[in-house]
């Protein structure tokens, strides 16, 4: 491979990364939408730059459902939902940016010291991809972890998801890549419409996901 | 035509008839019709289990017939077909007492089909994608299944249930990924990297540290599914506030679905020497949930919460029989497996017609069942004593079994073992008989449905207590010889 299209391969990679550090710090709803918007678009070119240097014709539409799905549909719907429930204003954090920053750099630490041990023989460009891949995967779970608001979640898992394609796509020749890319937009759909569809806002007259714990472990009330 | 018929194969007719029947559920208004297409629906899809086991074993890149699967085939089969029987009179209550709408039961009885197509799918896969493919599939159908009353417990319930279990199989996906990538280098690009018995065969050869690693995002994965503790938390509620016939195959089918996934990577990582030592781990995690899950069934105050703890401490006795290892504890934990999963169902079943008469959960509600249903009674304290693992039922048999291979091998881990099995047989018995005895509660209404499923799984568990039939005996010993 040649030294430009590994850098090109890591450019777009690390461009993830640090859209998944920006996400985290974000306060506004609207705002981390926008972050996630652009983290799929760039999720977007690197599959189709995989594509190209693989070699791989399919891939290509794995780029595009990622940049249709989550870089345009997703984010418009997600935009609309939070309009229409009225909570564009801040999002509640449980810990605050200072140590979530701190615990993420951790995180990529940790990513970097289990995989770079590993797998000496394989080609470098999917081990680093395997580092970045899981370095996103471990910042959108903290990212779900920190925040209280259930649209954050969402974005938080589609994040964590976006690692897992970036991951998929990047183990060469790995069989049905397109197939389990449908199925996670599938998940993700599903996850999107859940908050409509379990109106969690008409139940609780909120999106904190907070309100769900009112009863945690026992049922107060006979029904 | 010929060519359609020949087409039908017994592996085919197992995935097939439940992906037909779910666009016919979804547009058939009438719900008792609906109820009844269910069951035929499953009684066909039984029908094909069943014939799989004269069929000739098979494998392609895609799918796999072989000794470890084709008796959770049969079983997931068999108690999808019980459950169906026992649901069609279930919601005929619930629409009487108006909790349920005929919407709601068309959407309900599509995705019943959806779970079962999608367990088998997850069962006979001999691809790691496409076996993550079924479970996902059967989460997502079984969370709308579990929000389905709409009330704000259920609601938190499905959630946190969609929340967790998405984050569960993400993670054992990228222990997918891991695992294809490890086996890339020996097997080549393309599918037989990602088969089963390819994998099993090659693992000698494949990087250990990457399996290793793999094998932890999978052992989370997967264990959230399986309701392992600490990444138990969606199972009680998800179990207390879904309809009941899905707590029933949810305890029943799923659980074992989720261990059975994770039991094929370590039939993988079995073959390497190198890799981690996974035994040790999962009999850790078995051990923190079974006496994790027997202190907490002490506090419950609703039975099918209760009962899903129970699930959860079981489930922990299977996962430390196969980190244990070795034939006969592995041949403990199948059996612990397929007992669990009919007693459990029967337990559920009689939980259901318990909370349908007393109209309520609360256990502090329920009592002196022996004297208003007797043979409500006689069913539910069955399914009890069989569950907390008295002779002579099948679930004494591989906890006897467990117990006693295991303490040559990890006296104090056994001890740890048995302390957990004591503690939640205590539980068990005091609950049973609040339940049973004293002051009688709540309506004394005759109960309108069949007792049939419930009490065909106990005499089944009790055959199995006493005598296993020698095709059984053998599956299991060759799947044993092969965990390692």
């Amino acid at each position: 491979m040649s030294p430009l299209a590994f850098d090109i391969a890591h450019l777009l990679a690390g461009g993830m990364l640090v859209l998944s550090f920006l996400l985290l710090y974000q306060d506004r709803i609207t705002a981390v939408l926008n972050v996630f918007a652009l983290q799929a678009i760039a999720l977007s070119l690197s599959v189709a730059w995989q594509a190209v240097v693989q070699d791989a014709p399919h891939l290509i539409v794995t780029a595009l459902i990622a940049l249709v799905v989550k870089g345009l549909i997703i984010p418009g719907a997600l935009h609309r939902i939070v309009r229409r429930l009225e909570i564009h204003r801040e999002v509640e954090q449980v810990i605050g940016g200072g140590p979530t920053m701190l615990t993420g750099l951790g995180l990529v630490a940790l990513s970097i010291l289990l995989v770079q041990p590993v797998k000496q023989d394989v080609g470098i460009l999917t081990r680093e991809d395997l580092a970045f891949a899981l370095a996103v995967i471990l910042l959108g779970l903290l990212m779900m972890i920190t925040r209280r608001n259930a649209v954050t979640q969402i974005v938080g898992f589609m994040s964590l998801e976006n690692g897992l394609v970036l991951a998929a796509t990047g183990a060469r020749g790995m069989p049905l890549v397109v197939e389990f890319s449908v199925a996670f937009s599938i998940l993700v759909a599903f996850i999107v419409f859940g908050v409509f569809l379990f109106r969690i806002r008409e139940r609780f007259d909120s999106v904190d996901v907070g309100a769900l714990d009112r009863f945690r472990g026992e049922r107060r009330d006979q029904r | 035509m010929m060519a359609l018929l020949s087409a039908l194969t017994p592996l085919n007719a197992v995935l097939l008839v439940p992906a037909l029947a779910i666009p016919v559920l979804a547009l058939v208004g009438n719900y008792r019709a609906g109820a009844i297409i269910n069951v035929i629906a499953c009684a066909l899809t039984l029908a094909a289990g069943l014939s799989l086991l004269f069929a000739p074993r098979l494998r392609t890149d895609l799918l796999i017939i072989d000794d470890f699967n084709i008796y959770l085939v049969t079983l997931t089969t068999f108690v999808g077909f019980t459950t169906s029987v026992f649901s069609a009179t279930y919601i005929a209550h619930e629409i009487e007492i108006g909790r349920l709408t005929p919407k709601y039961l068309r959407f309900y009885h599509a995705m019943y089909q959806a779970m079962m197509g999608s367990m088998n799918v997850a069962l006979v896969a001999n691809n790691t994608g496409l076996m993550w493919v079924g479970v996902e599939v059967a989460t997502l159908s079984t969370v709308m299944m579990v929000g389905i009353y709409r009330t704000p417990e259920a609601i938190e319930a499905a959630w946190k249930y969609f929340i967790l279990g998405s984050v569960g199989i993400a993670l054992a996906f990228f222990g997918t990924i891991l695992v294809y990538l490890a086996a890339q280098d020996v097997l080549g690009e393309g599918l037989p990297a990602m088969a089963w018995d390819a994998l099993a065969a090659n693992s000698a050869k494949f990087d250990a540290r990457l399996l290793s690693l793999a094998f932890v995002f999978l052992l989370v994965g997967y264990g959230t599914k399986i309701g392992l503790a600490p990444f138990h938390a969606w199972l009680p509620d998800a179990h207390a506030e879904g309809p009941t016939p899905i707590s029933a195959v949810l305890s029943g089918l799923l659980l074992n679905v989720a261990l059975y996934a994770l039991l094929r990577f370590k039939m993988v990582m079995a073959g390497n020497q190198a890799t981690l030592d996974v035994g040790a781990v999962m009999m850790a995690l078995g051990l923190v949930s079974l006496v994790f899950a027997g202190f907490m069934l002490y506090r419950r105050r609703d039975i099918k919460r209760m009962f899903a703890y129970s699930s959860i401490e079981h489930m922990g006795i299977a996962t430390f029989a196969f980190g244990l290892g070795g034939p006969l504890a592995n041949f403990a934990g199948l059996l612990h497996m397929t007992m669990h999963s009919l007693v459990k169902s029967a337990i559920f079943f009689a939980v259901g017609h318990i909370a349908q008469v007393k109209g309520t959960q609360r256990l502090a509600d329920i009592g002196g069942l022996s004297v208003t249903h007797p043979v409500l009674a006689i069913g539910f304290a069955l399914g009890v004593i069989a569950i907390a693992g008295m002779p002579p039922f099948g679930v004494f048999a591989s906890e006897f079994m467990m117990v006693s291979s295991a303490f040559p091998r990890a006296p104090y881990a056994t001890l740890v073992l048995v302390f957990g099995i004591v503690l939640s047989f205590g539980a068990m018995v005091l609950r049973m008989q609040e339940v049973l005895f004293g002051e009688p509660k709540g309506p004394r209404g005759p109960v309108k449905a069949s007792y049939v499923p419930m009490f065909f799984h106990l005499a089944l568990a009790l055959v199995a207590g006493l005598w296993l039939p020698e095709p059984v005996v053998r599956w299991f010993r060759v799947v044993a010889a092969q965990l390692g």
